[in-house]
């Protein structure tokens, strides 16, 4: 990748003859810039770009453009894999980059370039695949008319064209300065699957080496020349404002250079980072108590249940759910709540940005690139040609750097202070500004036949609103898609459902994390299956199956954890098994749950979990494997541990120290299995998610009989239930 | 003015002997490979070796480092076993916990070239990764082990 090497060279630079060395402050060292591609006349190498999407050079090296942001999903490496297919090349050969950001790099179907929904390759497949074969036939042509034979007679094979009759052989490089000439196919013919010998195949990700050796650029790693660092002291209460702060004090912590009010606070601009926190605590600012002064863990769950009570809005309504309730044998209701959680990526949130007086230059770990660039044309008021953006490598992202609030407060420091400013939250900044993924609470009441059948089923739910704020042209009459993603679009047959939806409105910004409305709506639906599955008297997986006789995939991924994980087998003593499922993004996932609970500590430990996808086709069958680990394990840690707190008027939750995530002694063993078929690719970073923390909650109920419906299933919970039951 | 000696060459550094040695390391030798998570000594991103012990930079000063030998993730050799038993596994999804990862687990095979998975867990529990590869590390380390452990 271009910008390790840049990195490379900076290392080689500072260990030549390693004697004394002198490291007196941030100009002194050459600026580390991510992806700083030079234009085609600085590049004395003629590389050739038959589309936007690749370049090849003379050497016969093939680097990728990628629209999508990489945070650790793999898209990078799957996307090379197809292009490498169209194109038949060797792997050694291909390199990856971030593209720029431009119109011709959206996202097809988004409208914009934007890495979420589990997108990466599943909307960039058709493109990238067409990209490799287009520049394919072009090499074929500039080798046919080089050979003066007929393009039929040659075939293009792992970086060469040949001409089997003649046994003549060029490589790509060679081949690139007369492929210029040709026309760019606008329909190449595609390689078929068979012939595939990247796809499907687990091939190693392009970006390790570099994230091995620590050289990967993160947002946090880039410095330009003549860079200040920067950060922004905010009030910890949502909607207050500044009352007074101490300037002086500020300016008198060695490093700082400028201290000013800006947006909802008061920027501290210094040499290093770590002068500019040290300013921001000086400054000892005092606030307004805020829009909802009394925002706590207490009122907020006040607040939840009060809403319930409220009317809401019909977000679905299937056959006549009031009747049929009335007339159903058994009848149950159920109420869920799940908590606030956040996405801490483990690089903060960060952006680099150099506002001039007529050109803009941005470095940040976005995954949305156009919001970025909105971002900034309304900060800078520049027009979009003047504004160039880098993506650098994410550490992390989980839909939280979909925000650009860290992009707006860059732009506006720097476009104050006339310099490019390096902008980080601290840990505490990066929680306490997050967009987190909603509380909920939820009502279910569900209505079995005399066979034992779930025929019914009302479902109110009450949670704040994501779509409104980024995506407002998806809400249709109220009701925001992901307040009932997974309730009103459930997998099951359901003959009578109705959903209703109550907007809680709130001062905590709610955002896009991990599989979104799924993620939580999915505990809530799986787990009030399963208590109507032991209403019944039936089997959870055979009550699940029932209703998924229209649903053969569905059915198909729960079958495979049950066959893979020993369902209805015998377990170890104090053992029990949970199992869940949904389908979002394209794919389709099961999972099920083995977890034993100690009765007197009320720890639930989860010693196994058996997840199958199936996700229509797989590119990188290994990355997939990882997405599933990965997901899983981050979908634990939320269902046992996390919860974001609230106190006067703001976030209390600060630091990991109080806001703990899964740590390597508490992870289960993961089996992970693919199901494939000829069907659309489905995506694979998020669909993991939702059906874990049903599947443990579910497994806790067959092991102690306890039913826990509050995330997350932290030890108190269980003793408190325990007590109740004995 | 400050001296420090990382990854055997020595640097004189003019910052105030009590800078946070990660953001020295960071900001001011712009050895990067070296990450800030929490800034509070609850993640283990910032892992470093100090003297060959396995040391969170954000809970020390550069004063605390003086006259010490530090080595950073661009101080163990890419051929190290546990970075090409890394790559073999392919351990790191978004990378950005993982220098803190392999510093960790280069220090306990130093010490323990045999760990039993027990110990591997016992030795690298308090290092978080949210997009969660521990199990591909624990893969990682056993493989560095069986290979004959550490250099
Ligand atoms: S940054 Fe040092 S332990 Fe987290
Ligand atoms: S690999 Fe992303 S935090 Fe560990």
């Amino acid at each position: 990748m271009r910008d390790s090497m840049n990195r490379r060279s900076f290392l080689k630079k500072s260990f030549v003859g390693a004697g004394l060395m002198l490291a007196v402050n941030l100009s002194g060292f050459p600026p580390i810039l991510a992806n700083a591609r030079k234009t085609e006349d600085e590049n004395p190498t003629k590389e050739w770009a038959p589309n936007a999407w690749l370049r090849i050079h003379p050497n016969g090296i093939v680097t990728v453009l990628i629209n999508k942001s990489e945070m650790g999903q793999g898209t990078w490496t799957g996307l090379a894999m197809v292009v490498a297919d169209q194109l038949d090349m060797e792997w050694k050969d291909i390199r990856v980059e971030a593209s720029p950001v431009r119109d011709e790099y959206k996202d097809p179907i988004f409208g914009m370039q934007l890495t979420g929904g589990s997108t990466g390759v599943r909307h960039m497949y058709d493109t990238m695949s067409k990209a490799g074969a287009a520049a394919r036939e072009m090499l074929i042509a500039a080798a046919a008319s080089e050979w003066k034979v007929p393009a039929g007679e040659c075939v293009a094979s792992k970086g060469a064209v040949t001409h089997p009759k003649t046994g003549r052989t060029l490589g790509y490089g060679r081949l690139c300065t007369r492929a210029a000439n040709f026309p760019a196919p606008q329909d190449p013919p595609l390689k078929p699957r068979e012939q595939f010998q990247f796809i499907g195949k687990s091939m190693p990700r392009l970006d390790m080496f570099d994230k091995v050796n620590g050289k990967p650029v993160f947002g946090m790693d880039v410095f330009v020349p003549g860079m200040l660092c920067s950060s922004i002291e905010k009030p910890s209460a949502y909607g207050a404002k500044l009352l007074s702060f101490d300037k002086e004090a500020a300016e008198k912590i060695p490093g700082v250079q400028k201290v000013f009010t800006i947006l909802d606070g008061i920027a501290v601009v210094a040499n290093t980072t770590e002068a500019a926190w040290k300013g921001c605590k000086a400054l000892n600012a005092k606030w307004t108590p805020g829009s909802m002064p009394d925002l706590d863990d207490i009122s907020l769950q006040r607040m939840c249940l009060e809403h319930m009570r409220k009317k809401g809005l019909t977000a679905k309504n299937i056959g006549d759910t009031h009747e049929a309730l009335k007339k159903a044998t058994t009848r149950m209701v159920s109420t869920y709540s799940i908590p606030y959680v956040a996405h801490a990526a483990f690089e903060p949130q960060n952006c680099t940005a150099d506002v001039r007086a007529d050109s803009c230059e941005i470095w940040c770990p976005t995954q949305s690139q156009t919001g970025v660039l909105n971002v900034a044309m309304k900060e800078t008021e520049l027009p979009a040609d003047k504004i160039i953006i880098h993506t650098t490598m994410l550490g992390g992202g989980f839909g939280g750097k979909v925000e650009v609030k860290v992009a707006q407060e860059a732009l506006a420091i720097s476009k104050t202070v006339g310099k490019p400013v390096k902008h980080i939250w601290s840990r505490k900044e990066d929680f306490r500004n997050d967009c987190f993924r909603p509380g909920s609470l939820h009502m279910i009441e569900g209505g079995l036949d005399g066979q034992g059948s779930l025929i019914a089923w009302r479902h109110k739910v009450v949670v704040s609103a994501i779509m409104e704020r980024l995506m407002p042209a998806l809400v249709k009459d109220g009701i925001d898609p992901t307040a009932v993603d997974g309730i009103g679009n459930m997998d099951y047959s359901m003959p009578n459902l109705y959903v209703e939806y109550v907007k809680l409105d709130l001062p905590i910004p709610s955002g896009f994390w991990r599989s979104v409305g799924n993620s939580s709506n999915t505990f809530a639906v799986e787990s009030f299956v399963d208590e109507m599955a032991h209403v019944a008297g039936k089997d959870p997986l055979e009550f699940r199956l029932n209703m998924l006789k229209q649903n053969p995939r569905a059915a198909g991924v729960l079958k495979k954890v049950a066959d893979k994980g020993g369902w209805g087998k015998h377990a170890s003593e104090g053992v029990g098994r949970g199992i869940a499922v949904r389908f979002c993004y394209g794919s389709y996932v099961a999972q099920m749950a083995e977890v034993s609970v100690d009765r007197k500590s009320g720890v639930i430990r989860v010693h196994r979990m058996v997840a199958a996808i199936d996700p229509g086709q797989v590119v990188n069958p290994d990355s997939v494997l990882a997405q599933i680990e990965g997901a899983t394990i981050m979908a634990i840690s939320v269902a046992l541990k996390e919860r974001i707190s609230f106190k006067n008027g703001g976030v209390a939750t600060s630091n990991f120290s109080d806001y703990p995530i899964m740590a390597m002694s508490e992870i289960p063993r993961i089996e992970g299995h693919i199901i494939t078929n000829n069907d659309k690719i489905g995506g694979v970073g998020e669909p993991c998610v939702p059906p874990v923390a049903p599947a443990i909650a579910n497994a806790v109920f067959a092991a102690t009989g306890i039913r826990l419906r509050s995330l997350p299933l932290t030890p108190d919970k269980v003793r408190s239930a325990s007590k109740v039951k004995s | 003015m400050i001296e420090l000696l990382v990854n055997g060459a020595k640097y004189q550094v003019d910052v105030d002997p009590d800078a946070n040695l990660l953001w020295v390391i960071r900001e001011h030798l712009k050895l990067l490979g070296t990450k800030y998570g929490c800034g509070e000594g609850a993640c283990g991103s910032c892992t470093v070796h100090i003297d060959g012990e396995p040391m969170r930079s954000c809970q020390l000063t550069a004063k605390d480092a003086q006259g010490k030998s530090i080595t950073t993730i661009e101080g163990i050799p890419a051929d190290h076993p546990i970075k090409e038993a890394w790559i073999s596994e392919q351990t790191s999804q978004c990378g950005y916990c993982q220098p803190g990862q392999i510093m960790q687990a280069v220090a306990l095979l130093a010490r323990n070239p045999k760990p039993s998975d027990e110990q591997i867990v016992d030795s690298m529990d308090g290092l978080l990764c949210r997009c969660g590869t521990y199990p591909r590390i624990i893969k990682a380390i056993r493989k560095a082990a069986g290979r004959g452990g550490s250099r």
